[in-house]
């Protein structure tokens, strides 16, 4: 290939002129959405920030049901816990694995505080602030000895905090300083402190089991401190966070206090937590130290919110735990998850499977060898089919005319779960026809898992499945929705 | 009165001696190279200067104050900066935020200092929105000297300038270290190739496992006929 010499944006030999002006270069989609991105592109982010707020203060005006709001008070505090970590490990980069402690401990404080528990009754002005002060005091006192550790060895020390956190407050309430001054009840131990005051301010309370006035106070505070957080972003503190989770001692030359930096990180983290502890406190009206604790689950949903939506992006913290929230949710019920379930895999594989005639077969195999085996079994042995699908309506019906369901389903559906993993390895391994006619077999030996043993207990299954999701996306975009850049682990 | 001093400098990564009575002077604007080869004790001997490792024995003279047992940060706010082995640009951050990271301590860094930045890079005013980390490695390597520059420094440190450059991009990168050098910086350059050093430096010093075997003004260095043998190869 010959360039014309003369032609000023020909490539030249030894002029690299072409990596300034990637910029320039970047494709953009052709047509209609090439336009709307070009135009989302130019609008300032607080522009969404702002439109998020609006959008979630008329929900509670368009519906009366509890359950909604309920539900949007959880994913509020589950934002602003994520808000928080954004600071630590979205920010700073420190794998805080004790970041639900602060939560519980802020919310214990506002238990202790604002319950008959020790007759105290404060009010809310005075508490919010003391418990979230005591919280990023606490931030403090742990970040101060782990300082000095990076990457696995503070999260393995962080998580060693929680889980102290944890068993102290589930076992407080024989309470004495090494042997003395008797036994006290602190922490209620595994009953925890129930009857927890309302917000209350200058004697004006919240009613109890107003979920609407806390979704409220919730959405301010985490309007006010994501708009706080925007600021923060761009401020000289921010970038030098950002520019010490890209290379710390890049940062340490540059003659930043890393030190104090990480430590201002840890305990504003924290103290985010903590606010929404005191809310959480509040608004169930009782806290128990087992629903802070690692079996809780709650540290990895924050987690798989911040990674889903992009560490270190304040849009990723609204659209992770809404996502994650929302799936959790309408996961929660078997006839939702079914579907959700099933659609999924059939998405799945109309995207992925090319070509057309292979993607046919194996949809068109998959039923056929269903209403084979099904025909098979129902003849040789008829206490096979006699189970009930776990979901009524067309899909039930349906369903129970190909997947076999046998009458006691416990043992063979767990059989057939250690399978099916080995099933989806073994594809995996394959290549050309022989993957795709191993996902037939494949694809049913699924189905069957999921009618016999996933579907009867969704308290489980949402979280697989939400963790099958987050593997999916993080495998297409490592960097989640909207960030820019990874959590590294080492 | 010198601007950096090292007295009889012994340093420790815990039991192994490194550096073994270090001694070395550098006068204000003047550009001095440390040339030696691998394991030599170059890269310590900068450690020790921004005070990232503290010596064991001996003192760190800088600026007529002895700062021995002060912090990093304490160093850089007096005039100290450094270009950093490979560059260590903040590779997702714009060009603009990695220059003011470099004025940290100065609070993100005056109209001044960007001014002074731009007109030796003029390129990096061009560039100034673009990620650093999609730059070219020569691009890169201004990037990481306006950095250095952003604190005004009196002293600046340059471990190994030539690493990972194309052969036409050191010998411009050395051009720019003699440019910025003629604007009255005082210069520590650390090196492997002793030939483009030797040609800009006025005094080089030469280290082996950890101490110092020769010093003089860059001119005799280049005549020595050790140095010839061990460094330039002929």
């Amino acid at each position: 290939m010959s360039t014309d010499p003369t032609d000023p944006s020909a490539p030249r030999v030894g002029v690299d002129e072409w990596v300034a002006s990637h910029e320039q270069r970047r494709a953009y989609r052709a047509g209609v959405a090439g336009m709307v991105e070009r135009r989302l592109e130019r609008v300032p982010s607080p522009a969404f920030y702002l439109a998020f707020g609006i959008a979630a203060a008329v929900v509670p005006a368009l519906t009366s049901n509890g359950y909604v709001i309920d539900v949007g008070l959880n994913t509020l505090l589950y934002m602003l816990l994520a808000l928080g970590l954004n600071i630590t490990v979205g920010y700073a980069g420190l794998l805080d694995l004790g970041y639900v402690a602060f939560y519980g401990f802020a919310a214990y404080g506002y238990a202790m505080l604002a319950s008959p528990k020790f007759g105290l009754h404060w009010d809310t002005l005075a508490v919010i602030p003391l418990a979230v002060l005591a919280t990023v005091i606490l931030g403090f006192l742990v970040a101060l000895p782990s300082r000095r550790l990076v990457g696995d060895y503070l999260a393995i020390v962080t998580l060693f905090f929680g889980e102290l956190f944890a068993t102290v407050y589930q076992n407080g309430e024989h309470m004495s300083f090494f042997g003395h001054f008797g036994a006290h009840d602190v922490t209620g131990g595994p009953n925890g402190i129930p009857n927890i005051d309302q917000f209350n301010v200058f004697g004006a309370r919240i009613g109890a089991l107003n979920y609407t006035a806390y979704y409220y106070v919730a959405l301010i505070f985490f309007m006010v401190l994501l708009f706080a957080m925007y600021l923060v972003d761009r401020s000289r503190t921010g970038r030098a966070w950002k520019s010490l989770r890209e290379d710390p001692l890049a940062a340490e030359l540059m003659g930043m206090p890393v030190n104090r930096l990480k430590l201002i990180a840890f305990a504003s983290g924290a103290g985010i937590a903590g606010l929404a502890g005191t809310i959480f406190a509040a608004a169930n009206t009782a806290v128990f130290a087992s629903e802070f604790d690692f079996t809780s689950g709650l540290l990895i949903i924050v987690y798989a919110m911040l990674i889903l939506g992009g560490a270190g992006s304040l849009g990723g913290v609204i659209l992770g735990a809404l996502v994650v929230n929302v799936s959790l949710e309408v996961l929660r019920t078997p006839g939702h998850a079914t579907w959700i379930f099933y659609v999924l895999i059939a998405a799945t594989l109309v995207a992925k499977l090319r070509p057309w005639h292979a993607l046919a077969i194996v949809l068109a195999g998959t039923a056929a060898f269903g209403f084979i085996v099904h025909a098979i079994v129902s003849s040789a042995w008829p206490r096979g089919v006699h189970g009930q699908a776990p979901v009524g309506g067309i899909l039930g019906s349906g369903l129970s005319h190909w997947v076999i369901l046998p009458s006691s389903p416990m043992t063979i559906g767990n059989v057939a779960f250690i399978f099916l993993v080995l099933a989806v390895l073994a594809l995996t391994l394959l290549k050309g026809w022989w993957q795709k006619l191993a996902m037939i077999p494949t694809l049913y030996l699924a189905a069957f898992v999921w009618e016999n043993r996933l579907a009867v207990e969704p308290s489980i299954t949402r979280l697989i499945l939400v963790g099958v999701i987050l593997i999916v996306l993080m495998n297409a975009r490592p960097q989640g929705l909207l960030g820019t850049s990874r959590v590294e682990i080492v | 009165m010198s601007l950096l001093e090292l007295q009889a400098v012994d340093t420790y990564y815990g039991p192994i001696h490194i550096l073994q009575g270090l001694t070395l002077t550098i006068e204000p604007g003047e550009l001095v190279c440390l040339l030696g080869g691998n394991a030599s004790g170059k890269s310590t001997t900068l450690k020790t200067v921004l005070g990232i490792v503290s010596p064991r024995n001996g003192t760190v003279t800088f600026d007529g104050e002895d700062v021995t047992r002060r912090p990093t940060s304490y160093r850089i706010r007096k005039g100290l900066a450094i270009v950093p082995e490979n560059r260590r640009l903040f590779a997702p951050m714009t060009v603009l935020e990695n220059l003011q990271m470099g004025a940290y301590l100065h609070g993100g860094g005056s109209q001044e200092d960007f001014d002074r930045v731009y007109e030796l890079f003029p390129l990096l005013h061009e560039r100034r929105s673009q990620l650093a980390g999609t730059l070219s490695g020569g691009e890169q390597q201004m990037v990481a000297m306006g950095r250095a520059l952003m604190s005004k420094p009196k002293l600046l440190l340059m471990d190994e300038p030539s690493m990972g450059l194309a052969p036409i991009l050191v010998e411009r990168s050395f051009e720019i270290i003699q440019q910025v050098h003629e604007s009255g910086v005082a210069m520590l350059v650390v090196e492997q190739n002793a030939n483009v050093s030797l040609s800009i430096a006025d005094r080089g010093y030469v280290l082996s496992t950890g101490r110092l075997v020769l010093e003089g003004r860059a001119d005799d260095l280049r005549e020595n006929e050790d140095l010839r043998k061990a460094y330039l190869g002929r």
